[in-house]
């Protein structure tokens, strides 16, 4: 760069008339280039998931076994995915959204009917429980196939409690204060003061939702911090002793730190689902059936549950699992109907939507 | 006495900034997957990561649009500071605001109105509305960096090369340039840097597939974020520290006083 | 130079009307809209609930702090380094750019790691039986990740500043009676104003939209009016208010350009 500044400077006019169109010109030749570049084939497939959610090698294995390309992109939350698909910014074919955004996104009238004809993997193998709990967001099951599930819970640290956590309740207990992670996202964060108050988590009666906003305000003082994907790292540190965590992190974490246990409350918890939905102007359909077709294959759904650890509900596939207490986990696969008050979160409209965030900005803003 | 204190205080500057790099390269050889445990050491991170191809795609995803991004907002932006220093205060003054407005709006804002904007236009999105966008919020960097160059030249110097018979274009590159150096070399490597950072503006606006590190990282902090991207971020580190001693401290380096300063 | 040169700003002023003007005007669009897209003021007007007051308050009072802590540990760092006179730009300009190549996100992970309460410092005091800190998720850990994020824009803009400071301006002084007080108020500091500008504003800016620091070093517990916007956008898919909260944001930038405007008349008019 020094060498630069002591050039003599032969630059003539017309080289600079040259360098200007060059310094216009350029930002367009780089854009249609790159136009032309992202179009595809008919063998493709556009895949739109959650980050890490998926062993990479199932991706080359479909690849291989149906010579269909497969162009894959992530998002890490469902807010932030759902505008990009709205906008139709980029033209995805399969998405995997969770429940309440399945549901909006059915409201919005963004998704594809799915044939199930060309998903007999889905059919017999997902067990029909799954479908029932669907329901809940999508009332005829005709637009999504469950590709994981789990509960919400308490993650607490054997060490730093004098008694076993089993109830909500326990998060407003004084002891704990500064020992408490809870969630950082409304709906969830709600869910828990919701189960805590017998309410169900999915109601708009804004008197409830006011008691519920109060019971979070108390407890706020009790809060060491409002953490979403950060609940993992600290509990394994033994930042804190009590966290609300989701189950498919729960194996992990136990994994990494002994001293963690996991429950279900009492009260009542979020029973979640992320589905494989079809998007309606998804330009590669039938290759989305295949794909989805492929995910719920049981080897392939196997190798995706020792990946991501998160509970698969392709009963096939846990039938093969090896492991015996990872098969007859009470974390990864609890018996649902032994619990209470279990719910799956629905789409609340625009205004209920509205309305939970108004109070949460209340809650944080306290 | 005062020299110590100099030093201290600079050592002190230094191990505030470079605390938490430490922490990254020591984590990138920590054998547990969370940053929360020490799992002991190991190498495996640093094996697994050149066999990685998505990471190492992503790796020159990031570097092609951060130095593409750079070099052209760095041309446009040091056209735009030259050009402003002959205009009304008042002309100056608005073309400055609008330049702050990409650093104003919350990231998010400016991700989502460039994606309206390349929707409403029809664009394909891709590598190309990235750059794009990174050139868009990378221009205020480089201004705000060359600008406070540009107001303390002494317009005399340029006045008498070209009273000694320079070509406007020989008189700049000859005296304005050299003074404006330091000034557009550090907007570069600012643009470098904010390109190379930015995740929300680019989630907006990159098509399906691309991935840079920045949009790898944000998507697997639900996962936990892999030690591979530890290791990456030491290797870029260390290749970056060692080039520049090579090129700064090596023992040819000797004409580089060029008395212009 | 010459006002003949106006034209060479052509492709940046096409630029910005076409990439900032533009989408500045959907954002304004947004914002003065409702979801149906009929007009209102609700969502410039929202400024002023009790949640969103708070939190402009609370964003400008610690981007405030943290663009005040930069200033002061940065000037005299930019003096010290200026004064070296490496004839080493690029060496000095990278060095501190550097830390900014690991990912943000990475970065501010890092000092979790480093601040939490059984956090590598933590261990370290412990160690050594000095009393622990705790300062992780309360206002003085966003106030530090603001500071070690921004630090470098005030840096750099004050370095290239002072750098260019004519040897002969001081000596001059000294010559004419000057102590190094008078020589540092007369002479340095008003040379270096237009840095000292740059520089704030490239800290004071990002200070006050961030969210991310918030997020991570203040646990959430603090919310910023970043955070707000940022959620408006990503959580409840509120674009029209997240739009109208930015607009009132920017009327930070109209404030900002006239207090430059302002200053830069003192500063180039010392340059006489």
């Amino acid at each position: 760069m020094k060498k630069f500044l002591n050039k003599k400077s032969t630059i003539t006019n017309s080289k600079k008339f040259l360098a200007i169109c060059a310094l216009i010109l350029l930002p367009g030749a780089l854009l249609s280039g790159c136009g032309s570049s992202s179009d595809g084939g008919n063998g493709q497939v556009i895949v739109y998931n959650w980050g890490e959610y998926i062993d990479p090698e199932t991706i080359e294995m479909f690849e291989e076994e149906t010579g269909i390309k497969v162009v894959y992109d992530e998002y890490e939350t469902n807010e932030i995915m759902y505008p990009k698909v709205e906008s139709g910014a980029a033209s995805y074919d399969v998405v995997c959204p969770s429940d309440y955004m399945i549901s909006k996104m059915i409201a919005n009238d963004l998704l594809a009917q799915i044939n199930f004809d060309n998903i007999p993997n889905a059919m017999e193998n997902i067990g029909s429980q799954y479908f029932d709990q669907s329901k809940g967001f999508d009332p005829e099951n005709k637009y999504s196939v469950p590709y994981c599930w789990g509960t919400v819970g308490i993650l607490y640290n054997k060490t730093m409690v004098d008694e076993p956590i089993t109830k909500w309740s326990q998060l407003w207990d004084e002891k704990y204060a500064d020992n408490i992670l809870m969630q950082d996202s409304v709906r969830d964060a709600f869910m828990v003061a919701e189960k805590l108050n017998g309410f169900s988590m999915n109601t708009v009666d804004p008197d409830e939702l006011e008691t519920v906003k109060n019971s979070l305000i108390e407890q706020k003082p009790l809060v060491q911090a409002y953490v979403v994907d950060q609940v993992r790292d600290k509990m394994i540190g033994g930042e804190a002793a009590i966290g609300v965590i989701y189950s498919g992190e729960a194996i992990f974490t136990q994994r990494e730190n002994p001293d963690l246990e996991y429950v279900i409350p009492e009260e009542g918890t979020n029973v979640w689902i992320d589905s494989w939905v079809i998007l309606k102007d998804a330009p590669n359909k039938e290759n989305a059936e295949k794909f989805i077709d492929f995910m719920c294959r049981p080897d392939i759904a196997l190798m995706n549950f020792d990946y991501i650890t998160y509970s698969t509900p392709n009963m096939a596939a846990r039938d093969l699992i090896e492991d015996d207490d990872i098969r007859n986990s009470d974390i990864a696969f609890p018996d649902l109907s032994l619990y209470n008050n279990l719910e799956t979160f629905s789409y609340l409209g625009e205004e209920g939507d509205s309305l939970y965030n108004e109070l949460w900005k209340e809650v944080k803003s306290n | 006495m005062k020299n110590a204190a100099k030093k201290i205080y600079i050592a002190l500057i230094f191990i505030f900034l470079y605390a938490p790099i430490a922490t990254l390269m020591v984590l990138s050889f920590n054998a547990s997957k969370t940053r929360a445990k020490w799992g002991g050491f190991t190498f495996r991170w640093y094996a697994s990561l050149f066999k990685n191809e998505v990471i190492l795609k992503a790796l020159s995803n990031t570097l092609i649009i951060a130095f593409c991004s750079a070099l052209i907002a760095t041309v446009i932006g040091t056209i735009a500071c030259i050009a402003m220093s002959g205009m009304h205060r008042r002309t100056k003054a608005v073309i400055l605001g609008i330049t702050n407005i990409p650093m104003l709006n919350a990231d998010i804002v400016t991700g989502i109105s460039l994606m309206l904007l390349f929707i409403s236009f029809g664009f394909r999105f891709g590598m190309g509305t990235i750059l794009l966008a990174h050139i868009s919020f990378n221009i205020p960097y480089v201004i705000l960096s060359v600008m406070p160059r540009m107001k303390q030249l002494n317009p005399s110097t340029y006045e008498a090369a070209l009273d000694l018979g320079a070509s406007e274009l020989t008189a700049f590159f000859q005296v304005v340039f050299p003074d404006l150096f330091p000034g557009v070399l550090s907007g570069f490597l600012m643009a470098f840097t904010m390109s190379l950072d930015d995740f929300i503006i680019t989630h907006f606006t990159k098509g399906a597939g691309v991935d840079t590190l920045s949009t790898k990282i944000y998507t697997e902090v639900k996962k936990g974020i892999k030690p591979e991207m530890y290791a990456l971020s030491t290797l870029i580190f260390v290749t970056v520290l060692t080039l520049l001693f090579l090129v700064n401290f090596s023992p040819t380096k000797k004409s580089n006083q060029t008395g212009i300063d | 130079m010459t006002s003949k040169n106006k034209w060479l700003s052509t492709p940046y002023l096409l630029w910005s009307i076409v990439f900032i003007i533009i989408p500045l005007c959907m954002i304004i669009y947004y914002g003065l809209t409702d979801k149906t897209g009929a007009f209102t003021l609700d969502n410039i007007t929202a400024i002023t609930t009790m949640e969103h007051a708070k939190a402009l308050r609370l964003s400008m009072v610690l981007s405030l702090i943290s663009t005040l802590i930069c200033f002061l540990l940065a000037y005299p760092l930019a003096m010290i380094l200026a004064n070296m006179k490496v004839g080493q730009h690029s060496f000095i300009i990278l060095i501190f750019i550097l830390p900014m190549w690991m990912n943000f996100l990475l970065r501010t992970l890092a000092w979790q790691t480093l601040l939490e309460k059984s956090g590598v410092i933590n261990s370290v005091l412990s160690f050594f039986h000095l009393p622990n800190i705790n300062i992780i998720n309360t206002p003085y850990a966003i106030v530090l990740g603001m500071v070690y994020n921004f630090l470098p824009f005030m840096v750099l803009p004050l370095y290239n500043a002072l750098s260019k400071i004519d040897d002969n301006v001081i000596n001059a002084a000294h010559d004419l009676g000057a102590n190094g007080i008078h020589t540092f108020f007369r002479i340095i500091l008003p040379l270096s104003v237009p840095g000292i500008i740059s520089g704030i504003t490239m800290v004071f800016v990002p200070a006050l939209t961030t969210f991310v620091i918030s997020t991570l070093l203040g646990g959430s517990k603090i919310l910023l009016i970043g955070n707000i916007i940022e959620q408006e956008f990503t959580q409840t898919s509120n674009w029209n208010l997240g739009s109208g909260l930015s607009v009132v944001l920017m009327f930070f930038i109209i404030l900002n350009m006239i207090i430059s405007t302002v200053f830069d008349k003192d500063g180039e008019g010392s340059m006489l």
